[in-house]
């Protein structure tokens, strides 16, 4: 079934006052050759639902981004007041209440597990939620062509602006734009260099040209991959660099909301008039403004694609038409491919959270945070680590006793120094010896700090004697004079056997 | 550039206007942004030609090459580290060339450098005869027990390793000489039952009373002066402890008979004209430290 437009809706409209714009989704799949240069894509300004929320994500994540090295967090004296920092030089990671030993860098790998976890849940509930909403690339890119709608105008003036000249006002409307590019990509990279060193005092010495030279090298690292990721590269990214679009397909099921145009309400598309009639033809009125406010250049009616990142834009774009043609909103939506089978066979609609799928991934996502706070509240806060001398393995004395040797190396995390008692156990008669002390083998584990000892177990000539085995448990422990805290340590004390 | 580019009908791709038995070649480049990148490697070498070393200049020296307008130099930079490592190590060395040994070992800082620099020292020195560990082999001591031929304290240590041991070189080494019984002294019969006897000082043998009195007057003879009447050793001789379980050179009685029958003389060098004084002082804190020491 074929609807034609009856003659009184101008040339050009898809409805009247509704402009029909002859625009190419420069990114559909089939259309796009290998060998061609980027076909450039202008995103119109949208407004509504979504707009607002992206609007306000974006204000969030920029500001968490751009401010949080600035925020201070009281630590005590001698310890640096930034609430994020990554303290490469000193060795420790401060976040806020935390700090993260470089031995304990395995919680980092928690944390990437973590994050990776919560993407497939919410993909799986969700779809492209972080593609659409938070990613860096779609957040920053937003940033830019915002920068680009100031200067140049909206849509039709850029495209205008594009066919002209180069003339005084273009020239000066383009420098504009790069230029404040080229400042978010500064202020970009230099937010980054903060997580690292003192915030305050880093802005100043880059300011006065005596911060080290690493952190201009990031500073224009992350300057240059921001304004041409951001700025020139866009949909690119998403379409040819990014592996998730490829990966993401395997969370989806067919009860995932995505943004889909609801092809059995929308079909058959074509203009309409006003005052004709909605029966025997579809709602789409094929006024392509979903393609026009598209920032990847696709039509999103031709069904789920991978390089649809799913920021809504078309949904604002099309409720606004439907409200003006008087049909009701949600042509283009967030649904299920369950609903749409159910709905368009007249069926309602129904949302299934809690199915399998959600069911691992939520269950998967506690246990590894379950883990993570598991391993980051039962640190010690005294780590050992014991190394048995590898040559010689033991030493024969002349009265026939035997002795081993060992490093052990001792991790105080407390912001105090700590007397110890070291002691051994499981080994008759065993003596412990530190060197360089004499008497009673005692130790001070300096504050924040990392010991070595030179330790010596030694067993007398009749326990020697009876080692028949080449290998023997024995246990370090190590007592704190003051709280009277154990710490204990597994380690082995070898004989030649028989 | 043909101005005239000729399209491949079924793929609409243009072609190199190319042709092999009709069959014609179709133009596929390479991205331009790999082609950039490609010109902008050879621009990258070229500069880099200039800026650093790049070309032999002919000849045989080391130094026949183009040195770069950068005059960097890997050499340099080696040299440039070696010199500040030790201007930082300087205020170490001074205290230890200073200090004696007792007040380096009391004395953490300088204890820390000198077993640091000692390892170092031990590794490239004496690690070819006592082992990596100092665990030491058969006729090299064990430098990690409690038996000392010359002495175990820092300052035996020091003068050992100062003079060495049988070193011709120096008039202050460490010397002795234990005759060769085997060579006229005492016959074959008699050196078994002596070896007998100095294996019965540990406990290791038995003696008939009537063996046990003829071994013992053959000792109290020939080994008592430098060994002791009981075999305990004498450290100012260099003369071994012959009832402890350590045996330089072996425990079993062959290995005693062998001892007393041909002697041994091991030899170490002295190292008082090879190292300078700070790293023999560190050598023997290091060595003093690896357990051994008294």
């Amino acid at each position: 079934m074929n609807v034609q437009a009856p003659g009184r809706i101008g040339a050009g409209e898809a409805a009247p006052g509704i402009e029909a714009i002859d625009v190419k989704p420069v990114n559909k799949a089939e259309d796009r050759p290998l060998y061609e240069s980027r076909p450039p894509i202008h995103p119109k300004l949208v407004h509504g639902r979504f707009r607002s929320i992206k609007w306000a994500i974006m204000a969030v994540t920029l500001g968490i981004y751009y401010l949080l090295p600035w925020l201070r967090w009281d630590r005590g004296a001698g310890l640096p007041d930034q609430a994020v920092l990554f303290d490469f030089a000193e060795r420790r990671f401060y976040i806020f209440f935390l700090e993260i030993w470089p031995q304990e860098i395995y919680l980092l790998t928690g944390v990437l597990v973590f994050s990776c976890l919560a993407l497939f849940l919410v993909t799986a509930v969700a779809g492209r939620v972080w593609c659409g909403y938070t990613c860096p690339q779609t957040v920053w890119t937003d940033l830019f062509i915002a920068v680009e709608r100031f200067f140049e105008g909206d849509r039709n003036a850029r495209i205008r602006l594009d066919r002209q000249p180069w003339r005084a006002g273009k020239i000066g409307k383009k420098l504009a734009k790069h230029v404040t590019w080229v400042v978010i990509a500064v202020a970009t990279g230099g937010a980054f260099v903060f997580y690292f060193r003192d915030a305050p005092t880093l802005a100043l010495e880059l300011l006065t040209f005596q911060a080290p030279t690493i952190a201009y090298v990031f500073v224009g690292i992350f300057a240059g991959t921001t304004y041409l990721l951001g700025g020139l590269a866009r949909d690119q990214v998403c379409i040819y660099m990014c592996p998730w679009p490829r990966i993401q397909g395997a969370m989806f099921d067919s009860d995932s909301l995505l943004v889909t145009y609801r092809d059995w309400r929308g079909e058959p598309r074509g203009p309409h008039r006003h005052g004709q009639t909605w029966e025997g033809r579809g709602d789409c009125i094929d006024c392509k403004q979903c393609v026009v406010v598209c920032p990847m250049g696709i039509d999103i009616r031709d069904g789920p694609q991978l390089e649809c990142i799913q920021c809504a834009l078309c949904i604002d774009a099309c409720d606004d038409i439907m409200d003006k043609v008087g049909r009701p909103r949600g042509l283009i939506a967030y649904d299920t491919f369950n609903n749409m089978e159910a709905e368009a066979q007249g069926g309602s609609a129904k949302l299934r959270l809690i199915r399998p799928r959600t069911i691992y991934y939520g269950a998967a996502l506690a246990i590894v945070g379950l883990l993570i706070l598991v391993g980051l509240f039962a640190r010690e806060s005294l780590e050992v680590n014991v190394l048995h001398d590898r040559n010689p393995l033991y030493v024969q004395l002349s009265d026939g006793g035997l002795r081993n040797g060992y490093t052990i190396k001792v991790v105080n995390k407390r912001h105090g120094e700590r007397e110890m008692t070291l002691g051994v156990s499981g080994l008759e008669d065993a003596g412990v010896r530190i060197l360089g002390e004499e008497g009673l083998p005692r130790f001070t584990a300096a504050a924040d700090d990392v010991v070595s000892l030179r330790v010596y177990v030694t067993v007398p000539p009749q326990v020697a004697q009876s080692l028949t085995r080449e290998s023997y448990d024995i246990r370090f422990t190590m007592t704190d004079d003051n709280s009277g805290d154990v710490v204990m340590h597994d380690a082995v004390f070898r004989a030649p056997g028989e | 550039m043909a101005t005239n580019v000729e399209r491949d009908e079924a793929t609409g791709t243009e072609t190199t206007g190319h042709e092999w038995d009709g069959i014609k070649e179709l133009n596929t480049p390479l991205p331009k942004w790999w082609v950039w990148v490609f010109y902008a490697t050879i621009v990258w070498s070229i500069a880099y030609w200039i800026a650093m070393p790049a070309w032999p200049t002919g000849g045989s020296g080391t130094d026949d090459y183009t040195k770069g307008v950068l005059g960097y130099s890997q050499r340099n930079v080696v040299a440039e580290q070696l010199t500040e490592a030790r201007t930082k190590q300087a205020q170490y060395i001074d205290a230890i060339a200073a200090a004696d040994l007792e007040q380096i070992a009391a004395d953490d800082e300088l204890l820390r450098f000198s077993l640091a620099g000692g390892a170092a020292a031990f590794g490239d020195n004496c690690a070819a005869c006592h082992g990596s560990g100092a665990q030491g082999f058969k006729g090299y001591p064990n430098l990690n027990d409690d038996a000392w031929i010359w002495g175990g304290t820092l300052e035996d240590i020091h003068t050992t390793l100062l003079y060495g041991i049988r070193w011709d070189e120096f008039d202050d080494t460490r010397f002795n000489d234990m005759p060769a019984y085997g060579d006229g002294i005492l016959t074959p019969e008699e050196i078994d039952l002596v070896a007998d006897y100095v294996l019965s000082l540990s406990g290791q043998a038995e003696l008939s009373d009537a063996q046990f009195k003829e071994a013992a007057e053959i000792y109290a003879i020939q080994c008592a002066a430098c060994h002791g009447d009981e075999g305990e050793g004498i450290t100012e001789l260099g003369a071994p402890n012959l009832r402890d379980s350590i045996w330089l050179y072996g425990g079993d009685k062959a290995d005693i008979v062998e001892t007393i029958t041909h002697s041994r003389a091991g030899v170490m060098p002295g190292w008082v004209d090879r190292l300078d004084p700070v790293t023999i002082k560190q050598l023997a804190v290091y060595v003093h430290s690896l357990g051994g020491g008294q």
